[in-house]
Protein backbone atom coordinates (compact mmCIF):
# COMPACT_ATOMS: atom_id res chain seq x y z
CA UNK A 1 0.00 0.00 0.00
CA UNK A 2 1.70 3.13 -1.23
CA UNK A 3 -0.06 6.47 -0.50
CA UNK A 4 0.50 9.76 -2.53
CA UNK A 5 2.85 11.38 -0.08
CA UNK A 6 4.58 8.54 -0.01
CA UNK A 7 5.20 8.42 -3.49
CA UNK A 8 5.84 12.14 -4.12
CA UNK A 9 8.79 14.28 -3.19
CA UNK A 10 6.43 17.78 -3.38
CA UNK A 11 2.83 18.13 -3.96
CA UNK A 12 1.33 21.34 -4.09
CA UNK A 13 -2.06 23.14 -5.04
CA UNK A 14 -3.46 26.53 -6.25
CA UNK A 15 -6.32 28.38 -7.81
CA UNK A 16 -5.76 28.59 -11.41
CA UNK A 17 -8.39 31.77 -12.07
CA UNK A 18 -11.34 32.15 -9.99
CA UNK A 19 -12.79 28.32 -11.17
CA UNK A 20 -10.17 26.43 -11.50
CA UNK A 21 -7.58 24.44 -9.19
CA UNK A 22 -4.56 22.45 -10.08
CA UNK A 23 -2.77 19.94 -8.37
CA UNK A 24 0.95 19.42 -9.11
CA UNK A 25 2.34 15.70 -7.53
CA UNK A 26 5.67 15.74 -8.71
CA UNK A 27 6.92 11.92 -8.18
CA UNK A 28 10.25 11.02 -6.14
CA UNK A 29 11.62 9.69 -9.47
CA UNK A 30 10.72 7.62 -12.76
CA UNK A 31 10.03 4.61 -11.15
CA UNK A 32 7.32 5.92 -9.03
CA UNK A 33 5.98 8.23 -12.08
CA UNK A 34 5.35 5.38 -14.18
CA UNK A 35 4.23 3.26 -11.85
CA UNK A 36 1.21 5.50 -10.34
CA UNK A 37 0.78 8.29 -13.37
CA UNK A 38 -2.15 6.78 -14.71
CA UNK A 39 -3.40 5.35 -11.09
CA UNK A 40 -7.34 5.41 -10.89
CA UNK A 41 -6.87 6.98 -7.16
CA UNK A 42 -5.82 10.03 -9.29
CA UNK A 43 -8.81 9.80 -11.71
CA UNK A 44 -11.99 11.91 -12.27
CA UNK A 45 -13.88 9.97 -10.25
CA UNK A 46 -11.49 10.26 -7.29
CA UNK A 47 -11.03 13.32 -7.80
CA UNK A 48 -14.95 14.19 -8.55
CA UNK A 49 -15.02 12.45 -4.64
CA UNK A 50 -12.51 14.06 -2.98
CA UNK A 51 -13.35 17.76 -3.82
CA UNK A 52 -17.25 17.82 -5.18
CA UNK A 53 -15.67 18.47 -8.93
CA UNK A 54 -17.80 17.52 -11.92
CA UNK A 55 -16.19 14.30 -13.25
CA UNK A 56 -16.49 15.21 -16.81
CA UNK A 57 -14.48 18.25 -16.22
CA UNK A 58 -11.57 16.57 -13.94
CA UNK A 59 -8.30 16.79 -16.30
CA UNK A 60 -5.16 14.73 -15.74
CA UNK A 61 -2.11 15.30 -17.39
CA UNK A 62 1.21 13.35 -17.10
CA UNK A 63 4.50 15.35 -17.45
CA UNK A 64 7.28 12.83 -18.12
CA UNK A 65 10.43 15.10 -18.08
CA UNK A 66 9.50 16.24 -14.30
CA UNK A 67 8.07 12.73 -13.26
CA UNK A 68 5.32 14.95 -12.37
CA UNK A 69 1.27 14.52 -12.95
CA UNK A 70 -0.86 17.53 -12.77
CA UNK A 71 -4.85 17.27 -12.02
CA UNK A 72 -7.40 20.19 -12.19
CA UNK A 73 -10.89 20.43 -11.21
CA UNK A 74 -13.63 23.30 -11.30
CA UNK A 75 -14.44 24.76 -8.21
CA UNK A 76 -17.77 23.66 -6.48
CA UNK A 77 -18.37 26.69 -5.40
CA UNK A 78 -16.08 30.43 -7.12
CA UNK A 79 -13.18 31.66 -5.32
CA UNK A 80 -14.29 34.01 -2.69
CA UNK A 81 -17.63 33.14 -1.87
CA UNK A 82 -19.80 33.23 1.30
CA UNK A 83 -18.39 30.08 2.83
CA UNK A 84 -14.75 30.64 1.38
CA UNK A 85 -12.65 28.68 3.39
CA UNK A 86 -9.30 28.41 0.92
CA UNK A 87 -8.86 31.43 -1.30
CA UNK A 88 -6.45 30.40 -3.21
CA UNK A 89 -6.48 26.87 -2.81
CA UNK A 90 -3.18 26.31 -1.09
CA UNK A 91 -4.28 23.70 1.08
CA UNK A 92 -6.30 21.71 -1.36
CA UNK A 93 -3.72 18.85 -1.68
CA UNK A 94 -3.60 17.97 1.74
CA UNK A 95 -6.81 16.00 1.27
CA UNK A 96 -4.72 14.09 -1.06
CA UNK A 97 -1.66 13.24 0.57
CA UNK A 98 -3.23 10.03 2.22
CA UNK A 99 -4.77 8.97 -0.35
CA UNK A 100 -3.38 4.89 -1.33
CA UNK A 101 -2.28 4.89 -4.89
CA UNK A 102 -2.22 0.73 -5.05
CA UNK B 1 23.34 35.26 -29.18
CA UNK B 2 22.61 36.85 -32.47
CA UNK B 3 22.79 40.99 -32.57
CA UNK B 4 18.76 40.94 -33.11
CA UNK B 5 18.37 39.08 -29.91
CA UNK B 6 15.52 41.44 -27.79
CA UNK B 7 16.33 41.46 -24.33
CA UNK B 8 13.20 42.48 -21.57
CA UNK B 9 14.27 43.26 -18.54
CA UNK B 10 11.69 41.84 -15.68
CA UNK B 11 11.84 43.66 -12.25
CA UNK B 12 9.15 41.82 -10.64
CA UNK B 13 6.58 39.71 -10.56
CA UNK B 14 3.99 42.27 -9.53
CA UNK B 15 4.44 46.42 -9.46
CA UNK B 16 4.44 46.77 -5.91
CA UNK B 17 6.58 43.67 -4.63
CA UNK B 18 9.50 44.99 -4.34
CA UNK B 19 11.97 45.93 -7.08
CA UNK B 20 15.50 46.24 -6.66
CA UNK B 21 17.55 49.27 -8.21
CA UNK B 22 20.64 46.80 -8.43
CA UNK B 23 18.99 44.18 -10.16
CA UNK B 24 17.44 47.18 -12.37
CA UNK B 25 20.77 48.39 -12.96
CA UNK B 26 22.91 44.76 -13.79
CA UNK B 27 19.34 44.17 -16.36
CA UNK B 28 19.92 47.11 -18.22
CA UNK B 29 23.92 46.85 -18.11
CA UNK B 30 23.27 43.68 -19.61
CA UNK B 31 21.59 45.55 -22.38
CA UNK B 32 18.01 45.40 -22.14
CA UNK B 33 15.75 46.80 -24.65
CA UNK B 34 12.96 47.62 -22.85
CA UNK B 35 11.29 47.01 -18.71
CA UNK B 36 8.21 44.86 -18.46
CA UNK B 37 6.10 44.08 -15.81
CA UNK B 38 2.66 43.27 -14.75
CA UNK B 39 1.04 45.01 -11.91
CA UNK B 40 -1.77 42.25 -10.70
CA UNK B 41 -3.88 39.51 -10.06
CA UNK B 42 -7.32 37.75 -9.70
CA UNK B 43 -5.72 35.60 -7.24
CA UNK B 44 -6.26 37.63 -3.96
CA UNK B 45 -10.34 37.79 -4.55
CA UNK B 46 -13.47 39.59 -6.80
CA UNK B 47 -13.00 42.43 -3.82
CA UNK B 48 -10.01 44.34 -5.69
CA UNK B 49 -11.97 44.91 -9.10
CA UNK B 50 -15.35 45.22 -7.50
CA UNK B 51 -14.10 48.47 -5.25
CA UNK B 52 -11.39 49.39 -7.51
CA UNK B 53 -8.61 49.30 -4.95
CA UNK B 54 -5.05 47.87 -5.27
CA UNK B 55 -3.90 44.94 -2.44
CA UNK B 56 -0.60 46.76 -2.50
CA UNK B 57 0.11 49.97 -0.85
CA UNK B 58 0.47 53.19 -2.53
CA UNK B 59 3.81 53.98 -1.35
CA UNK B 60 5.02 50.42 -2.14
CA UNK B 61 3.92 50.87 -5.71
CA UNK B 62 5.47 54.57 -5.37
CA UNK B 63 8.60 52.86 -4.84
CA UNK B 64 8.57 50.24 -7.16
CA UNK B 65 7.84 53.11 -9.83
CA UNK B 66 10.49 55.56 -9.16
CA UNK B 67 13.38 53.05 -9.40
CA UNK B 68 11.78 51.93 -12.79
CA UNK B 69 10.57 55.46 -14.16
CA UNK B 70 14.43 56.52 -13.63
CA UNK B 71 15.88 53.62 -14.97
CA UNK B 72 13.52 54.10 -18.01
CA UNK B 73 14.29 57.97 -18.03
CA UNK B 74 18.27 57.31 -17.90
CA UNK B 75 18.19 54.24 -20.27
CA UNK B 76 15.48 55.92 -22.63
CA UNK B 77 14.06 52.70 -22.76
CA UNK B 78 10.40 51.84 -22.76
CA UNK B 79 8.43 50.72 -19.86
CA UNK B 80 5.61 48.73 -19.96
CA UNK B 81 3.07 48.19 -17.00
CA UNK B 82 0.40 45.91 -17.31
CA UNK B 83 -2.45 45.05 -15.16
CA UNK B 84 -2.18 48.85 -13.56
CA UNK B 85 -3.87 48.58 -9.82
CA UNK B 86 -4.38 45.01 -9.49
CA UNK B 87 -7.58 44.58 -11.06
CA UNK B 88 -6.86 46.71 -14.00
CA UNK B 89 -9.98 48.60 -13.88
CA UNK B 90 -10.56 52.17 -15.04
CA UNK B 91 -10.27 52.99 -11.23
CA UNK B 92 -7.11 50.98 -10.81
CA UNK B 93 -5.16 52.42 -13.89
CA UNK B 94 -6.20 56.10 -12.73
CA UNK B 95 -4.97 55.27 -8.91
CA UNK B 96 -1.43 53.75 -10.85
CA UNK B 97 -1.32 56.88 -13.61
CA UNK B 98 -1.66 59.45 -10.59
CA UNK B 99 1.56 58.07 -9.10
CA UNK B 100 3.36 57.74 -12.10
CA UNK B 101 2.71 61.32 -12.44
CA UNK B 102 3.65 62.34 -8.84
CA UNK B 103 6.82 60.28 -9.56
CA UNK B 104 7.62 61.75 -12.73
CA UNK B 105 7.21 65.69 -10.87
CA UNK B 106 9.60 64.26 -8.05
CA UNK B 107 12.40 63.04 -10.22
CA UNK B 108 12.24 65.67 -12.81
CA UNK B 109 11.30 63.27 -16.18
CA UNK B 110 9.03 64.09 -18.95
CA UNK B 111 7.54 61.00 -20.29
CA UNK B 112 5.29 60.28 -22.83
CA UNK B 113 2.56 58.07 -21.09
CA UNK B 114 0.14 55.94 -23.00
CA UNK B 115 -3.09 55.05 -21.07
CA UNK B 116 -5.02 51.45 -22.34
CA UNK B 117 -8.05 51.03 -20.98
CA UNK B 118 -10.17 47.85 -20.68
CA UNK B 119 -12.91 48.05 -18.49
CA UNK B 120 -16.52 47.45 -20.49
CA UNK B 121 -19.35 49.18 -20.74
CA UNK B 122 -22.17 46.68 -19.64
CA UNK B 123 -24.46 47.61 -22.93
CA UNK B 124 -21.64 47.27 -25.67
CA UNK B 125 -21.48 43.48 -23.80
CA UNK B 126 -25.13 43.01 -24.00
CA UNK B 127 -24.86 43.95 -27.45
CA UNK B 128 -21.93 40.93 -28.08
CA UNK B 129 -24.12 38.60 -26.05
CA UNK B 130 -27.21 39.20 -28.24
CA UNK B 131 -24.95 38.68 -31.07
CA UNK B 132 -23.70 35.45 -30.04
CA UNK B 133 -19.90 36.67 -29.66
CA UNK B 134 -19.46 35.28 -26.02
CA UNK B 135 -18.71 32.26 -25.36
CA UNK B 136 -18.52 30.59 -21.91
CA UNK B 137 -15.80 28.74 -20.45
CA UNK B 138 -16.42 25.48 -18.38
CA UNK B 139 -17.53 25.29 -16.25
CA UNK B 140 -19.94 28.41 -16.46
CA UNK B 141 -23.03 28.43 -18.85
CA UNK B 142 -24.01 30.49 -21.26
CA UNK B 143 -23.98 34.67 -19.89
CA UNK B 144 -26.83 36.28 -18.73
CA UNK B 145 -27.24 40.23 -19.13
CA UNK B 146 -28.65 39.77 -15.44
CA UNK B 147 -25.36 38.43 -14.47
CA UNK B 148 -23.74 41.31 -16.88
CA UNK B 149 -26.08 43.45 -14.54
CA UNK B 150 -24.84 42.24 -11.11
CA UNK B 151 -21.03 43.50 -11.68
CA UNK B 152 -19.58 46.54 -10.23
CA UNK B 153 -16.72 46.32 -13.12
CA UNK B 154 -16.24 44.14 -15.88
CA UNK B 155 -12.75 43.78 -17.77
CA UNK B 156 -11.19 41.97 -20.77
CA UNK B 157 -8.01 40.91 -20.67
CA UNK B 158 -6.12 42.50 -23.60
CA UNK B 159 -2.97 40.53 -25.77
CA UNK B 160 0.00 42.34 -26.21
CA UNK B 161 -1.60 44.42 -29.73
CA UNK B 162 -2.71 47.68 -28.08
CA UNK B 163 0.74 47.90 -26.28
CA UNK B 164 2.34 47.82 -29.53
CA UNK B 165 0.06 50.06 -30.69
CA UNK B 166 1.27 52.50 -28.04
CA UNK B 167 5.27 51.77 -28.41
CA UNK B 168 5.21 52.32 -31.91
CA UNK B 169 3.32 55.71 -31.56
CA UNK B 170 6.33 56.74 -29.14
CA UNK B 171 5.21 55.88 -25.91
CA UNK B 172 7.92 56.58 -23.28
CA UNK B 173 5.87 54.62 -20.58
CA UNK B 174 2.83 52.36 -21.03
CA UNK B 175 0.20 51.96 -18.49
CA UNK B 176 -2.31 49.27 -19.19
CA UNK B 177 -5.63 48.05 -17.65
CA UNK B 178 -6.12 44.65 -17.20
CA UNK B 179 -4.12 42.32 -19.52
CA UNK B 180 -3.07 38.90 -19.92
CA UNK B 181 0.63 38.45 -17.65
CA UNK B 182 2.23 37.22 -20.87
CA UNK B 183 0.96 39.85 -23.31
CA UNK B 184 2.43 42.72 -20.80
CA UNK B 185 5.94 40.72 -21.03
CA UNK B 186 5.85 39.61 -25.02
CA UNK B 187 4.45 42.84 -26.41
CA UNK B 188 8.08 44.43 -27.20
CA UNK B 189 9.40 41.86 -28.80
CA UNK B 190 6.34 40.64 -30.93
CA UNK B 191 6.63 44.73 -32.10
CA UNK B 192 10.22 44.23 -33.16
CA UNK B 193 9.26 40.89 -35.09
CA UNK B 194 10.99 38.11 -31.99
CA UNK B 195 9.60 34.77 -33.30
CA UNK B 196 5.91 34.33 -31.54
CA UNK B 197 6.65 31.09 -29.89
CA UNK B 198 9.65 31.66 -27.95
CA UNK B 199 8.28 35.36 -27.29
CA UNK B 200 5.19 33.94 -25.39
CA UNK B 201 6.53 31.44 -23.68
CA UNK B 202 10.13 33.49 -22.63
CA UNK B 203 6.82 35.93 -20.75
CA UNK B 204 4.95 32.75 -19.38
CA UNK B 205 7.97 31.90 -17.48
CA UNK B 206 9.01 35.12 -16.45
CA UNK B 207 5.53 36.47 -15.22
CA UNK B 208 6.43 35.99 -11.52
CA UNK B 209 9.69 37.46 -11.69
CA UNK B 210 12.15 34.99 -10.05
CA UNK B 211 10.01 32.61 -9.64
CA UNK B 212 11.28 30.50 -12.47
CA UNK B 213 14.33 30.75 -10.67
CA UNK B 214 16.04 28.06 -8.13
CA UNK B 215 16.08 30.47 -5.41
CA UNK B 216 12.84 32.49 -5.78
CA UNK B 217 13.27 34.45 -2.55
CA UNK B 218 16.89 35.36 -3.68
CA UNK B 219 16.09 38.91 -5.83
CA UNK B 220 12.65 39.90 -7.78
CA UNK B 221 13.43 39.98 -11.42
CA UNK B 222 14.69 38.09 -14.52
CA UNK B 223 16.28 38.77 -17.75
CA UNK B 224 14.52 37.20 -20.63
CA UNK B 225 16.54 36.92 -24.15
CA UNK B 226 14.19 36.43 -27.15
CA UNK B 227 16.05 34.79 -30.03
CA UNK B 228 15.43 33.63 -33.64
CA UNK B 229 13.95 30.58 -32.41
CA UNK B 230 14.80 30.24 -28.59
CA UNK B 231 15.33 32.42 -25.84
CA UNK B 232 16.77 32.25 -22.63
CA UNK B 233 16.06 33.33 -19.31
CA UNK B 234 18.48 34.43 -16.01
CA UNK B 235 18.00 35.89 -12.77
CA UNK B 236 18.73 39.78 -12.35
CA UNK B 237 21.05 38.65 -9.37
CA UNK B 238 24.03 37.07 -9.81
CA UNK B 239 24.33 34.78 -6.86
CA UNK B 240 20.93 33.30 -8.53
CA UNK B 241 20.36 30.92 -11.61
CA UNK B 242 17.80 29.38 -13.38
CA UNK B 243 17.61 25.43 -14.38
CA UNK B 244 15.82 23.41 -16.86
CA UNK B 245 13.75 22.17 -13.95
CA UNK B 246 12.72 25.48 -12.00
CA UNK B 247 12.03 27.07 -15.97
CA UNK B 248 10.25 23.94 -16.92
CA UNK B 249 8.34 23.75 -13.80
CA UNK B 250 7.12 27.00 -13.87
CA UNK B 251 4.50 26.51 -16.66
CA UNK B 252 2.68 23.97 -14.40
CA UNK B 253 2.23 26.91 -11.66
CA UNK B 254 -1.17 28.17 -11.65
CA UNK B 255 -2.28 26.78 -14.80
CA UNK B 256 -4.77 23.91 -15.42
CA UNK B 257 -2.85 22.40 -18.22
CA UNK B 258 0.88 22.36 -17.88
CA UNK B 259 1.17 22.72 -21.99
CA UNK B 260 -0.99 24.75 -23.42
CA UNK B 261 -1.85 28.25 -22.74
CA UNK B 262 -4.38 29.90 -24.37
CA UNK B 263 -4.21 33.65 -25.07
CA UNK B 264 -5.89 36.39 -27.12
CA UNK B 265 -5.45 35.38 -30.95
CA UNK B 266 -3.56 32.06 -29.90
CA UNK B 267 -1.97 29.65 -28.20
CA UNK B 268 1.43 28.68 -26.91
CA UNK B 269 1.86 25.00 -27.25
CA UNK B 270 5.33 24.08 -24.63
CA UNK B 271 4.32 19.99 -24.95
CA UNK B 272 7.82 19.98 -27.39
CA UNK B 273 10.02 22.47 -25.61
CA UNK B 274 13.35 21.81 -24.78
CA UNK B 275 15.45 23.03 -21.31
CA UNK B 276 19.12 22.82 -21.14
CA UNK B 277 21.69 25.05 -19.02
CA UNK B 278 23.86 28.25 -21.16
CA UNK B 279 26.46 28.89 -18.70
CA UNK B 280 26.27 28.48 -15.32
CA UNK B 281 22.98 30.99 -14.22
CA UNK B 282 20.73 31.12 -17.73
CA UNK B 283 18.53 28.54 -19.32
CA UNK B 284 17.87 28.11 -23.06
CA UNK B 285 14.28 27.08 -24.10
CA UNK B 286 13.46 26.04 -27.44
CA UNK B 287 10.63 24.25 -29.21
CA UNK B 288 7.89 26.50 -27.98
CA UNK B 289 5.37 26.77 -30.50
CA UNK B 290 2.49 29.62 -31.40
CA UNK B 291 -0.67 28.51 -32.53
CA UNK B 292 -2.97 31.47 -33.92
CA UNK B 293 -6.34 31.30 -33.10
CA UNK B 294 -9.99 33.36 -33.92
CA UNK B 295 -9.23 36.56 -31.47
CA UNK B 296 -10.86 36.39 -28.05
CA UNK B 297 -10.72 38.32 -24.81
CA UNK B 298 -11.67 36.69 -21.24
CA UNK B 299 -13.52 38.69 -19.49
CA UNK B 300 -13.79 39.66 -15.65
CA UNK B 301 -16.69 40.54 -13.58
CA UNK B 302 -16.75 40.79 -10.09
CA UNK B 303 -20.08 41.18 -8.07
CA UNK B 304 -21.26 42.06 -4.66
CA UNK B 305 -22.90 39.34 -2.69
CA UNK B 306 -24.91 39.44 0.84
CA UNK B 307 -22.94 41.29 3.59
CA UNK B 308 -20.91 39.55 6.97
CA UNK B 309 -20.08 40.52 10.68
CA UNK B 310 -17.91 37.95 12.06
CA UNK B 311 -16.72 37.06 15.76
CA UNK B 312 -13.91 34.96 17.11
CA UNK B 313 -12.76 33.24 20.28
CA UNK B 314 -10.43 30.67 21.54
CA UNK B 315 -11.23 27.37 23.61
CA UNK B 316 -8.51 25.73 25.73
CA UNK B 317 -10.85 23.78 27.84
CA UNK B 318 -9.60 19.78 27.47
CA UNK B 319 -12.95 18.78 28.35
CA UNK B 320 -14.60 20.40 25.20
CA UNK B 321 -12.02 19.78 22.64
CA UNK B 322 -12.08 15.97 23.03
CA UNK B 323 -15.88 16.24 21.91
CA UNK B 324 -15.07 19.37 19.41
CA UNK B 325 -17.06 18.03 16.98
CA UNK B 326 -20.33 17.71 18.86
CA UNK B 327 -20.01 20.80 20.73
CA UNK B 328 -19.62 22.36 17.26
CA UNK B 329 -23.31 20.83 16.20
CA UNK B 330 -24.93 22.14 19.12
CA UNK B 331 -23.99 25.67 18.88
CA UNK B 332 -24.51 26.08 15.31
CA UNK B 333 -27.93 24.97 16.47
CA UNK B 334 -28.67 26.72 19.55
CA UNK B 335 -27.10 30.16 17.69
CA UNK B 336 -29.88 29.31 14.71
CA UNK B 337 -32.44 28.88 17.36
CA UNK B 338 -31.43 32.08 18.72
CA UNK B 339 -31.77 34.19 15.96
CA UNK B 340 -35.40 32.81 15.14
CA UNK B 341 -36.43 33.51 18.50
CA UNK B 342 -34.45 36.86 18.81
CA UNK B 343 -34.09 38.20 15.91
CA UNK B 344 -37.73 36.31 13.42
CA UNK B 345 -38.60 36.48 10.24
CA UNK B 346 -36.68 39.89 9.38
CA UNK B 347 -33.09 38.31 10.17
CA UNK B 348 -34.43 36.75 6.18
CA UNK B 349 -32.24 33.97 4.52
CA UNK B 350 -29.71 34.55 6.96
CA UNK B 351 -26.39 31.84 7.15
CA UNK B 352 -24.25 31.15 10.30
CA UNK B 353 -20.89 29.19 10.09
CA UNK B 354 -18.76 28.31 12.78
CA UNK B 355 -14.95 27.74 11.60
CA UNK B 356 -12.89 25.67 13.38
CA UNK B 357 -9.37 27.10 12.90
CA UNK B 358 -6.91 24.22 14.84
CA UNK B 359 -9.66 21.55 13.90
CA UNK B 360 -11.23 21.40 10.20
CA UNK B 361 -11.38 25.27 9.32
CA UNK B 362 -9.73 25.25 6.27
CA UNK B 363 -11.40 21.86 5.09
CA UNK B 364 -14.59 21.97 6.42
CA UNK B 365 -14.26 17.99 6.90
CA UNK B 366 -14.66 16.16 9.64
CA UNK B 367 -11.31 14.44 11.13
CA UNK B 368 -11.58 10.99 11.38
CA UNK B 369 -12.46 9.58 14.96
CA UNK B 370 -10.24 8.47 16.91
CA UNK B 371 -7.98 11.66 16.15
CA UNK B 372 -6.74 13.19 18.82
CA UNK B 373 -7.66 16.36 20.27
CA UNK B 374 -6.44 19.78 18.89
CA UNK B 375 -4.59 21.92 22.50
CA UNK B 376 -6.64 24.58 21.57
CA UNK B 377 -9.05 26.42 18.75
CA UNK B 378 -9.78 29.26 17.23
CA UNK B 379 -13.36 29.05 16.20
CA UNK B 380 -14.59 31.98 13.66
CA UNK B 381 -18.51 33.45 13.69
CA UNK B 382 -19.35 34.10 10.46
CA UNK B 383 -22.99 35.81 9.95
CA UNK B 384 -24.00 36.13 6.61
CA UNK B 385 -26.79 38.27 5.67
CA UNK B 386 -28.97 40.79 2.96
CA UNK B 387 -27.19 44.23 4.55
CA UNK B 388 -24.63 44.70 6.94
CA UNK B 389 -27.03 45.93 9.12
CA UNK B 390 -29.06 42.40 9.57
CA UNK B 391 -25.44 40.44 9.44
CA UNK B 392 -24.39 42.74 12.85
CA UNK B 393 -28.02 42.20 14.52
CA UNK B 394 -27.26 38.49 13.95
CA UNK B 395 -23.97 38.58 15.54
CA UNK B 396 -24.97 40.88 18.42
CA UNK B 397 -28.06 38.38 18.94
CA UNK B 398 -25.49 35.47 19.09
CA UNK B 399 -22.69 37.26 21.05
CA UNK B 400 -24.21 35.57 24.67
CA UNK B 401 -24.48 32.07 23.16
CA UNK B 402 -21.25 32.07 21.22
CA UNK B 403 -19.05 33.17 24.44
CA UNK B 404 -20.34 31.33 27.16
CA UNK B 405 -22.15 28.10 25.07
CA UNK B 406 -21.42 25.42 27.47
CA UNK B 407 -21.17 21.51 26.19
CA UNK B 408 -23.21 20.84 28.81
CA UNK B 409 -26.72 22.33 29.18
CA UNK B 410 -26.61 22.03 33.38
CA UNK B 411 -23.24 22.70 33.96
CA UNK B 412 -22.40 26.69 34.50
CA UNK B 413 -21.80 28.33 32.23
CA UNK B 414 -18.07 28.73 30.29
CA UNK B 415 -16.55 31.84 29.32
CA UNK B 416 -14.33 31.17 25.91
CA UNK B 417 -11.55 33.36 25.39
CA UNK B 418 -12.20 36.32 22.99
CA UNK B 419 -9.89 38.64 21.66
CA UNK B 420 -11.70 41.86 21.17
CA UNK B 421 -14.53 44.54 22.35
CA UNK B 422 -16.65 44.76 20.78
CA UNK B 423 -16.83 41.46 19.61
CA UNK B 424 -18.14 41.89 16.14
CA UNK B 425 -16.62 43.12 13.63
CA UNK B 426 -18.49 44.29 10.12
CA UNK B 427 -16.10 42.50 7.51
CA UNK B 428 -18.92 44.47 4.74
CA UNK B 429 -20.11 42.62 1.44
CA UNK B 430 -18.89 39.18 -0.07
CA UNK B 431 -17.36 39.75 -3.56
CA UNK B 432 -17.54 36.86 -6.15
CA UNK B 433 -16.15 36.73 -9.94
CA UNK B 434 -19.02 36.24 -11.90
CA UNK B 435 -17.51 35.93 -15.50
CA UNK B 436 -15.86 33.02 -17.01
CA UNK B 437 -16.16 34.05 -20.98
CA UNK B 438 -14.62 35.21 -23.67
CA UNK B 439 -15.75 37.60 -25.96
CA UNK B 440 -15.01 37.42 -30.11
CA UNK B 441 -13.61 41.39 -30.80
CA UNK B 442 -13.59 42.54 -34.79
CA UNK B 443 -9.62 43.91 -34.12
CA UNK B 444 -7.62 43.63 -30.83
CA UNK B 445 -8.79 47.84 -30.73
CA UNK B 446 -12.28 47.03 -30.61
CA UNK B 447 -12.85 46.69 -26.78
CA UNK B 448 -10.14 48.53 -25.94
CA UNK B 449 -9.50 53.05 -25.03
CA UNK B 450 -6.30 54.63 -25.91
CA UNK B 451 -5.04 58.18 -24.44
CA UNK B 452 -1.90 60.12 -23.91
CA UNK B 453 -0.47 62.13 -21.81
CA UNK B 454 2.89 63.51 -23.05
CA UNK B 455 4.57 65.59 -20.48
CA UNK B 456 7.28 67.49 -22.48
CA UNK B 457 4.65 68.80 -24.40
CA UNK B 458 1.28 68.92 -22.64
CA UNK B 459 -0.34 71.40 -24.96
CA UNK B 460 -0.30 68.47 -27.29
CA UNK B 461 -1.98 65.62 -25.54
CA UNK B 462 -5.09 64.08 -26.59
Amino acid sequence: MTTVRQACRHIRSKNAGPFWVTIDLFFDGERNFKKYAESPALGPEALARLYGADASLVKRYAVPSLHMVKVSYPRANAQGGEVERDMHCGQQFVRLLDVELD
Amino acid sequence: MREDVIRILVPVGSLGAGVRADEVRYGIERGAHAIASDAGSTDSGAAYLALGISKNNREAVKRDLKILMKAQADARIPLIIGSCGQAGGDDGLNWTRDIALEVAKELGVTPKIALIYSEQNKDVLKAKNAAGKITPLPPLGPLANDTIDACEHIVAAMGPEPYIAALEAGADIVLGGRTTDTAVLASFALMKGAPAGPSWHAAKVAECGAQCTVNPTRGSGVLISIGADSFQVEPLRTDNHCDPHSVSAHMLYENADPFLLTEPGGVLDVAAAQYSFVGERAVEVTGSIWREMPYTMKLEGAAKGRYQTIMLIGIQDPIILARIDDFHDRMLDALYDRVRNAVGPSAGDFHISLRMYGWNAVSGDRPAPGTPPPREVGVLFVATADTQAMATQIAKACNPYFFHFPLELDKELPSHGFAFSPADIERGPVYEFKLNHVVEVANPMELVRLEWIDLANKGAAQ
